[in-house]
């Protein structure tokens, strides 16, 4: 029941983000305002998501067999590896330090 | 009496109409226009990007306790996965559903910012503009800027191939998942984190863009402990407040 709601919510959300444009302003701009505030939206949020994807636990901070495989896979994608093997690299290595754990 | 002098001239206009060849060859004006064809074909090289991404989307969803139609369902309507893996890793973490819808806005927020940069390309009527606004991606859309201006064909083209390959995936994954014992242990988690890191890593120019992202990481580390799951990422976006800094 709630899985429905967060689909249909983010999905009604995102149409209408993706038709801002075409459709509802033609071809005028975001204000300057809401549009500095969106360019930093993408970067903190996705952000967020790798400190709780890292590091979260079930109302504590857990350090664990996720920290190798990120540091991995994070090694990986600055030595500019593309995303898919950087990916695999950190489920390797994770799914090897839980292994040995 | 020179007979070099015609050759020489010859040769001149020889330099010369090579010249304009190759001036019409990088204006792109004279280049044929391009078909949704085109757009197809330019976006088959990302091809294996996406096809992973759904592929893993639906395994992560089938593990999120999220039933399979309603993974597709999602890759079908929202079509972005960063939003659709944030929404799903915060029901994951035992997140709230409003903690979920908040984060996957927050981030999707951005496209009101992209599709605003490609408004003017969109022909025909209201109701075909609804829906080709949809095929919006950030492949599709970068694609499509290749050329130095937005063409409609190429992202029409490129957005196609990528929804159905993003939902042909995604339902591909929610079978592989249910077949796994336990998804968890392959550390699909630290995939994701790196997969996040490395979607963040273009934004990332700028002293602005990395004091908000610090101080959005700051936020999540000190919230985790404190408030349940999901809301530390959603209370991050505030961060994106330092925007409105001079």
């Amino acid at each position: 029941m709630w899985v429905w709601i967060v689909v249909a919510v983010v999905g009604v959300a995102t149409v209408l983000f993706k038709a801002t444009g075409p459709l509802f302003l033609g071809g005028r701009a975001l204000p300057a305002r809401a549009q500095s505030i969106v360019d930093l939206l993408a970067p903190v949020m996705l952000t967020a998501l790798v400190v709780t994807q890292t590091v979260g636990g079930d109302g504590e901070l857990v350090f664990d067999a996720r920290i190798p495989g990120v540091a991995a896979g994070a090694l990986a994608v600055w030595r500019r590896v593309p995303i898919v093997p950087a990916m695999v690299i950190a489920a390797l290595v994770t799914a090897l330090a839980r292994q040995f754990a | 009496m020179r007979p070099e002098a015609p050759l020489t001239a010859t040769f001149m206009r020889r330099i010369v109409s090579v010249g304009r060849w190759y001036v019409r060859v990088v204006t792109s004006d004279a280049r044929p226009a391009p078909r949704v064809r085109d757009g197809i074909r330019a976006a088959i090289p990302l091809a294996p990007g996406p096809f992973v991404f759904g592929l893993s989307f639906g395994v992560l969803a089938e593990a999120a306790g999220m039933n399979a139609v309603a993974a597709v369902a999602m890759s079908a309507t929202t079509f972005a996965g960063s939003a659709q893996f944030a929404a799903v890793s915060v029901l994951d973490a035992g997140g709230t559903a409003l903690a979920a819808i908040l984060a996957a806005v927050f981030l999707n927020a951005r496209y009101a910012a992209i599709s605003v940069s490609v408004a003017s390309i969109f022909p025909g009527g209201r109701l075909r503009r609804l829906v080709e606004s949809q095929l919006i991606v950030d492949e599709s859309w970068a694609l499509s800027g290749r050329s130095g201006r937005f063409e409609w064909p190429i992202l029409v083209g490129a957005g196609l191939l990528l929804y159905v390959l993003w939902v042909g995936s995604t339902a591909l994954g929610t079978l592989v998942g249910g077949a796994l014992d336990d998804p968890s242990s392959l550390g699909l988690d630290a995939a994701f984190a790196v997969l996040f890191l490395a979607l963040a890593m273009p934004y990332l120019r700028g002293r602005r863009a990395v004091q908000a992202t610090a101080l959005g990481a700051a936020i999540t580390l000190v919230l985790i402990p404190i408030v349940p799951a999901g809301v530390p990422i959603v209370a991050a976006a505030a961060a994106c407040l330092l925007g409105l800094r001079r």
